[in-house]
């Protein structure tokens, strides 16, 4: 328990400065990498909360291909903008996010969060940590499941099910707003005289 | 490490997202500060379904297993729409870029004037 709230904090203390950075530092290649910074811990803090397959996405999106899509538009406009300038708003704009995180925080601290009980966060733990691979009987077992019909209920369960079944609906629209994205995309960026 | 310590980490990102969106002239910088807000979203969804019980899981834990994956599933559809926003955040930046030579967003008044 004690590795694990101490790689909390270094990566909490990580991921801050380097958002910090991002919105503060001059130069706009440093923000650039520092973004990644932050997005690279985000995936540990995913590991953290036995989410392990959005580890793995995050650095293939995130880290791969947002990033590498943020530096190309960073170099490609460097000439026109030297640096990270603020703007007019500045007091407002920063009242207005300490009030939020003010907001923000008392909200997770005083509301009662109905918690996952003792007894089952092993279990919790489990599905998610396997949320895309086989769950082998020898973990199923250390977590005490014995009976073969609660293994069957454990083995189903999983990213997979939930997104054919229960959620397929926004699946499928998120591939359609993928398509217009990508089609929108290419539409801006075409050549003005054709 | 607990549900409130990593929803006020996830809280103080939003927050410094939220500043860099709002006072910064760059348009990649505001785009930057966005995906800095995506990420702290994500974080507290991935959180809230590792500690907090869906209806039903105090019940039976293992008939209703299936739905302490649903913040895992947002979270996936957060990502999909992110990478949607940032194509086409900079499909409009550099269409920017290409008419005006520029990408303050306080010069970009094209639409105002």
């Amino acid at each position: 328990m004690l590795v694990v709230d101490i790689v909390f904090w270094i990566l909490s203390v990580v991921a801050i400065g380097a958002a910090l950075g991002v919105v503060l530092v001059k130069d706009l290649f440093r923000a650039a990498l520092l973004l990644v910074v932050v997005f690279i811990s985000a995936a540990g803090f995913f590991v953290l909360l036995s989410a392990e397959f959005l580890a793995v996405v995050q650095v293939l999106i995130y880290a791969g291909a947002i990033a590498i899509l943020i530096i190309f538009a960073v170099m490609l406009t460097r000439d026109v903008q030297q640096g990270n300038l603020p703007n007019r708003i500045q007091i407002p704009a920063v009242m207005l996010s300490a009030l939020l995180l003010a907001a923000l925080v008392w909200t997770a601290t005083q509301t009662p969060w109905g918690l996952v009980q003792e007894g089952s966060q092993p279990v919790v733990d489990l599905v998610q940590t396997t949320a895309v691979s086989i769950v082998e009987d020898d973990s199923l077992r250390a977590v005490g499941l014995e009976s073969p019909e609660e293994q069957q209920a454990i083995r189903q369960a999983g990213l997979a099910d939930l997104l054919i079944n229960d959620f397929v609906l926004p699946f499928e629209a998120v591939s359609v707003l993928l398509l217009a994205a990508v089609i929108g995309a290419l539409a801006l960026v075409r050549p003005r005289n054709q | 490490m607990s549900l409130e310590n990593m929803m006020i980490v996830a809280a103080a990102l939003f927050a410094i997202g939220l500043y860099g969106a709002l006072a910064r002239r760059n348009v990649l910088v505001v785009l930057m500060s966005i995906e800095l807000m995506f990420n702290a979203v994500n974080l507290t969804l991935v959180a809230m379904a590792k500690y907090v019980a869906p209806a039903g899981l105090a019940e039976d834990v293992v008939q209703n297993i299936g739905s302490v994956l649903t913040g895992q599933v947002f979270a996936v559809f957060i990502i999909a729409v992110a990478a949607a926003e940032i194509a086409l955040g900079l499909g409009i930046v550099f269409a920017m870029y290409r008419s005006s030579g520029a990408i303050d967003l306080s010069d970009a008044t094209q639409l105002r004037n």
